[in-house]
């Protein structure tokens, strides 16, 4: 078993931060990018079944292309930085946001989008008010998958300049002939921006749903 | 077309070897989901013979397992053992195993009680319980892991190469150290489809293994 060298670690305590901040930023922006684009696509497909299918199957090859292979295919279009980390990124979270989109609005119960007409909401209200509201656990679903999964895609961002935890991974362990402390550095780091992202948007998730609790509460 | 015939040419080119890579990173990928299916479906009936208790810890393991990055963990694996055909293995068969184990778990658990009852009091034994009823109603569960987990394993096999053990991975790496287009996608190119072979195949075996009045109803992933 190879040692931890401490003294690495607190060197390069400074490029640490600064990957990790990198790291952050790939995941945020192109989660936040792929909630912007799937969303309205999820709208737009539900309950329908050939458009659902398609739109699907489109995402679901692109969720199946090995990051290493989509980041390869997007350098040659792109070149070498950000962008096209960014774009591989976006691309992989849209399968899992269009599907729990679609499918948690398709899970409205129908007697309440009924109701809701009845009481007189227009289409956009009841979408506004009733839908998303009601089909937020599984769009929150979806988003806290797209960013787990996010932050291990983005280690790979690394071999296409998209900088990150990757570069304690690649540049300073697996280049240097396997450098165990870098290795485990930027491991251990992905691993907590993982679990810390998907429980800060727990928290996200009760605070935009007050009924949920509100009715756990009043059992 | 001139790409696609410099692609080819740089495929078949013995300085990049693409069919022994090609057949090392299959290699590298049938032996891990070989080895990972093996042991997910044992675990996985064992922890939902043994209970709730397994239950808790098993999701706990394979929900923190998916938060390490699988290029972490395959130069993880690659760095505490040597570079070589059989560490690279064991990373693989890793993190292949949760899919598999999990969904198993899930699919024998989830068998109708009912239809359970009715076998033992038509005089089954335990042993064919699990062999005639539950395992063949969790089937297509099981397959849905296998293939979740042979496409994971693809593409993991292709960041092994980034470490040096072999499969299509050199190919891509190579064409990036030397700004080769055709290089990278002649490595990235057979990648890709072999994953999404592995998606296909699988998928159509599940389809054709499950029952009419078993198709899975549409569910968000959790």
């Amino acid at each position: 078993m190879p040692e931890v060298r401490w003294e690495w670690i607190a060197d390069h305590a400074e490029e640490i931060q600064t990957r990790s901040l990198e790291h952050l930023i790939l995941v945020s922006a192109s989660t936040a990018i792929g909630v912007a684009i799937a969303i309205p696509i999820g709208i737009a497909v539900r309950g329908r079944r050939i458009p659902f299918a398609a739109a699907t199957g489109i995402t679901g090859l692109l969720y199946t292309i090995p990051s290493l292979a989509m980041f390869a295919f997007l350098l040659p279009i792109f070149g070498i930085g950000v962008t096209p980390a960014v774009v591989g990124l976006v691309l992989y979270s849209l399968l899992l946001l269009v599907r729990n989109t679609a499918v948690g609005l398709e899970s409205v119960p129908e007697a309440v989008r009924e109701a809701s007409r009845g009481m007189g909401l227009t289409p956009r209200q009841v979408l506004l008010r009733v839908d998303l509201p009601l089909a937020l656990p599984a769009i929150m679903a979806g988003i806290r998958l797209a960013t787990v999964s996010a932050v291990g895609i983005a280690t790979v961002a690394v071999l296409i300049g998209g900088g990150g935890l990757g570069v304690l991974i690649y540049s300073d362990g697996i280049q240097r002939a396997l450098f165990f402390t870098p290795i485990v550095t930027g491991a251990v780091c992905a691993t907590v921006m993982a679990i810390v992202l998907d429980l800060l948007l727990v928290g996200v998730e009760r605070l935009l749903t007050p009924w949920a609790r509100a009715r756990a509460a009043v059992r | 077309m001139s790409l696609a015939a410099d692609i080819w040419e740089a495929f078949r080119s013995p300085l990049t070897d693409g069919w022994g890579q090609t057949l090392t990173h299959v290699r590298l990928s049938a032996t891990a989901l070989g080895l990972a299916t093996g042991a997910g479906l044992a675990l996985g009936v064992l922890c939902a013979k043994i209970g709730r208790g397994a239950a808790f810890l098993v999701i706990t393991v394979s929900n923190l397992g998916r938060t390490v990055p699988t290029f972490a963990l395959i130069a993880l694996v690659l760095s505490v053992a040597s570079l070589g055909f059989w560490p690279a293995v064991f990373g693989l068969f890793a993190l292949g195993v949760p899919p598999i184990l999990l969904n198993t778990y899930t699919g024998v658990r989830e068998v109708d009680p009912g239809a359970v009852e009715a076998s033992r009091g038509m005089g089954l034994t335990a042993g064919q319980v699990l062999g005639r009823v539950e395992l063949p109603l969790a089937l297509p569960l099981i397959f849905a892991g296998i293939r979740t987990s042979a496409v994971q394993i693809i593409a993991t096999a292709a960041l092994v190469g980034l470490v040096g053990v072999g499969g299509l991975g050199v190919i891509v790496q190579s064409g990036l150290a030397n700004s080769q287009t055709e290089v990278l996608l002649a490595g990235a190119i057979p990648i890709a489809i072999l994953a999404i072979l592995a998606e296909l195949v699988f998928g159509g075996v599940q389809r054709l293994i499950t029952p009419k009045g078993l198709r899975l109803a549409r569910r968000p992933a959790r």
